[in-house]
């Protein structure tokens, strides 16, 4: 029996879903509309690719997410868990209050509750000052009158020495025993208020998560799929296990955008290449190193700055469903509204009245749509071709400013193409040696959550001063392989894939940041 | 930080540099250190304040003017926030007109002024104080306690009287701050270039307009050192332009000479915005300006060079004020 793995990619116009097996070979590939609950569209998405009858229920091994529903949960505010912030780092850090420059609504919907208890550590590993277990104990019993749903622990640079948010979680644990209890150094990296920023917002949505998971169990049931593993894709291109990321919502919140590069590098294997994705209403262009999505060191949720890794990419609004207006001076724009899944109503090809930028592709004759209800020459015959050339042309500079934005040298480099509206581009691009828009290239992000291999990243501070530079790389690549069984890989199969080492300036002793990647197989 | 001090205690008088008497007792405050250990182990607020009182006690008189030791980043905005807290005038001026890495790079070192008696302070309530022979020994020896104190020091240094000040100090960078920022402002408000508006307040030189395309950082020495690469845009298409820096933008060269060094000012800012990009933010794929401005004349003397530059800072190159090298290039 073939063992099927089935990817679902969330997109802000459509959900795709696709069917591989083993060997990586796609056997079916379909579409549907994303709804605003997410979870019907998945559902939809997934009946379709049902239908087509490529594959039997009872082949499938594992179902692997690419879903935003916990960046909705945040953007809109909506179910989000009320968080008990506990900041370990006074006599230092009281200048600035946890949370203080997130936008009011948000800060209102995870509770505002928040506490700086004594403690920390120097860069060294050394104390600042002894934590204040006291100090944690009262700050929980206000926590539980209040009725919290998460706790979120952030220490000085527990990077290098986790001890005072493990000491802490202990505390809080024996007041609060069935609240999840989140600690920073698991979550983001050095930057106390961007980690401490990422760490509240995971707790914050540990419950979004939790019902998440359950809703979509119950979904998979109900169409024959039980007793199946359920992964969700994570920011940085790799997966983990639905039991994994029920404790680490906030590393999928980006993961769709990683998807579609990850896919780009399944598709077409190669592994160092610009990806320009373009859907209904955005293409992001990203970066594609080694096989996986180059990283950014912030990244902004909802308004609040975090230091969580997520994909580095330009996003722009030029997409298949952008609106081309025409100014007064008759000067031409394209973007970045746009007409989202309503293209197949309101597109001029299709018989609607807003000339769309799939449109103009089409009158340039760039593409072609097997629709019937699509009439290609529609636009060309409807619209003045001094229009169509303007918005075309300024379709693909932005394309093209964006692909020169990302690059990392002068060098001409391969672009991949994918994403529903991938279609529309040319095929010699500014900035670009080769142009590829491989076969399945408009399933790619779910391409890439079904192929995804299970990852995870460890991140420390060390003074090579005290430690070996391979006493601290063994140390840190233990806990990454670790980290990657946790996530649900094959422990036989879990290899290092990356090691970092960042010298931090300024600070003697040979101050060094090291980053592990572990990856590993899916254990089915 | 400056603006929850403002808020909490009131305005801070601003007087001008002429206004100040011969005989008054003059004080900076700062803080040193690490900028990963800063963004990490934030302050508490009060450690600057701290090391002032210190001193103060050292002296047993209190400080009738807080000053800037330099006009740029955090170290502008400390001494607002410390002046504010306590009540104490600031006087319009600072020892640099610019940003510098070490202790000794201070104009009133250049008229003899002593760096000690300094205070030191860290957030967790020690204090120190350093009566050092001279000024390089002040950078060597708080530089080994920053790092003690957990790699940020907050420091109360270079106390000096009313007619040291007026004889050493860069006068008016302060308000030169208020007006090119209120320069920026108002080009957005009118919706006109920034940048122009930039270069007008700064009196500075448009040196290049690109796109950054490598950046090469290495840490040595407890510096920073790195090196951007930019390829020319719009009217510097074809051209090259290289900076060196360590922690502050050192030497630019543009398409093999020299077209502007330390201690001039090398500023890059994004080029559509004019919003500043510090040294740590410079990276591959980013459109800026690079503008060059002339320094305070104070730097310019032989001896001040020794102190700041560009052999100081290890490029084994001689120092050409920047108008002159922006006339030979023929910008």
């Amino acid at each position: 029996m073939t063992r099927v793995r089935v990817g679902i990619d969330v997109g802000s116009t459509h959900t795709d879903s696709v069917a591989v097996d083993e060997k990586g070979n796609v056997l079916a590939a379909v579409k549907a509309r994303t709804t605003p609950d997410v979870t019907t569209g998945i559902i939809k998405s997934l009946k379709k690719l049902l239908d087509t009858k490529a594959f039997a229920v009872d082949e499938v091994a594992a179902v692997m997410f690419g879903t935003t529903h916990v960046l909705n949960a945040i953007i809109q505010r909506r179910g989000l868990g009320k968080v008990g912030v506990i900041r370990i780092g006074a006599p230092a850090t009281t200048a600035i209050d946890p949370m203080l420059d997130w936008p009011a609504d948000l800060r209102e919907a995870v509770g505002n509750l928040k506490v700086i208890v004594r403690g920390g550590h120097e860069y060294t590993g050394e104390e600042i000052a002894p934590l204040d277990e006291d100090g944690v104990k009262r700050a929980v019993k206000a926590f539980a009158k209040a009725g919290v749903d998460a706790v979120a622990i952030t220490g000085v640079f527990s990077i290098v020495n986790p001890d005072h948010e493990l000491r802490a979680r202990e505390v809080v644990a024996e007041e609060l025993p069935n609240v999840p209890i989140v600690l920073s150094h698991e979550i983001g990296s050095m930057g106390l208020l961007e980690r401490e920023n990422a760490s509240i917002l995971n707790a914050a949505t540990i419950g979004v998560m939790k019902r998440t998971i359950e809703s979509l169990r119950r979904s998979l049931a109900s169409l024959g799929i039980e007793g199946v593993p359920m992964y969700f894709a994570q920011n940085d291109g790799t997966t983990a296990k639905s039991e994994f990321i029920e404790k680490y919502p906030v590393f999928t919140v980006v993961a769709p955008i990683s998807n579609s590069i990850r896919g780009a590098y399944v598709l077409t294997g190669i592994p160092d290449a610009i990806v320009v994705d373009t859907g209904g209403t955005t293409s992001n262009v990203g970066v594609l190193t080694k096989g996986y999505p180059r990283e950014a060191l912030e990244v902004e949720i909802g308004g609040v700055r975090t230091n969580i890794r997520s994909p580095d990419v330009v996003a722009v609004g030029v997409a298949g469903g952008s609106i081309v207006s025409v100014g007064p001076d008759g000067s031409v724009k394209v973007g970045p509204v746009s007409v989202g899944y309503e293209l197949i109503e309101k597109g001029i090809a299709w018989g609607g009245d807003v000339l769309t930028a799939t449109d103009v592709a089409l009158a340039k004759g760039m593409m072609k749509i097997e629709d019937p209800r699509c009439d290609p020459e529609k636009p060309a015959k409807l619209v003045p071709k001094e229009v169509i050339d303007a918005a075309y042309d300024y379709m693909v500079r932005a394309i093209e400013e964006a692909i020169d934005k990302v690059k990392t040298s002068a060098e001409p480099a391969t672009v991949i193409l994918v994403g529903g509206g991938s279609l529309m581009w040319p095929r010699k691009l500014k900035g670009a040696k080769e142009v590829i828009r491989p076969e399945y290239a408009q399933s790619a992000n779910a391409l890439g959550a079904a192929t995804a291999l299970v990852g995870s990243v460890v991140e420390k501070a060390f003074s090579y001063d005290h430690v070996t530079r391979e006493e601290a790389i063994r140390i840190t690549s233990d806990e990454a392989k670790q980290k990657a069984v946790e996530a649900g890989a094959d422990p036989a199969s879990i290899e290092v894939a990356e090691v970092e080492e960042i010298a931090l300036p300024y600070l003697p002793g040979n101050a060094v940041k090291v980053r592990v990647k572990a990856i590993g197989k899916l254990k089915l | 930080m400056a603006i929850q001090a403002i808020e909490k205690y009131g305005p801070v008088e601003v007087v001008d540099p002429d206004d100040v008497a011969d005989d008054a007792f003059v004080v900076s405050v700062a803080g040193m250190g690490a900028p990963v250990v800063m963004i990490e182990k934030l302050p508490s607020g009060k450690e600057a304040g701290e090391a002032l009182l210190s001193l103060e006690r050292y002296f047993g008189r209190r400080a009738d003017y807080i000053i800037s030791i330099e006009a740029g980043g955090m170290n502008s905005t400390i001494p607002i926030a410390t002046a504010a807290r306590f009540k104490r005038p600031l006087i319009d001026g600072d020892g640099m007109g610019r940003a510098f890495p070490e202790l000794q790079m201070v104009t009133f070192h250049l008229v003899g002024v002593k760096a000690t008696p300094m205070s030191m302070a860290d957030e967790k309530g020690n204090s120190v104080i350093l009566d050092t022979v001279d000024n390089f020994w002040a950078e060597r020896i708080a530089r080994a306690i920053t790092v003690k104190f957990g790699g940020v020091a907050w420091i109360a240094i270079y106390p000096m009287s009313g007619k040291q000040f007026k004889a050493g100090a860069v006068r008016h960078s302060l308000s030169k701050e208020i007006s090119i920022g209120q320069a920026l402002r108002e080009a957005k408000a009118r919706g006109a270039n920034p940048l122009d508006a930039l270069l007008d307040a700064t009196g500075g030189f448009l040196l290049f307009k690109g796109k950054i395309v490598d950046v090469l950082r290495r840490a040595t020495g407890g510096f920073a050192r790195g090196e951007a690469r930019l390829e020319g845009l719009e009217e510097f298409k074809g051209s090259e332009l290289i900076i060196r820096f360590q922690n502050e933008n050192l030497v630019a060269i543009r398409d093999g000479t020299v077209i502007a060094s330390v201690p001039d000012l090398i500023t890059v800012v994004e080029k559509d915005s004019a919003k500043p990009i510090t040294t740590e933010r410079l990276k591959y794929g980013l459109r800026v300006a690079v503008i060059g401005i002339p320094c305070d004349p104070k730097w310019r003397t032989p001896k001040a060079l020794k102190v700041v530059g560009p052999k100081y800072f290890g490029y084994g190159i001689d120092y050409v004020p920047i108008e002159e090298a922006v006339k030979r290039m023929g910008a």
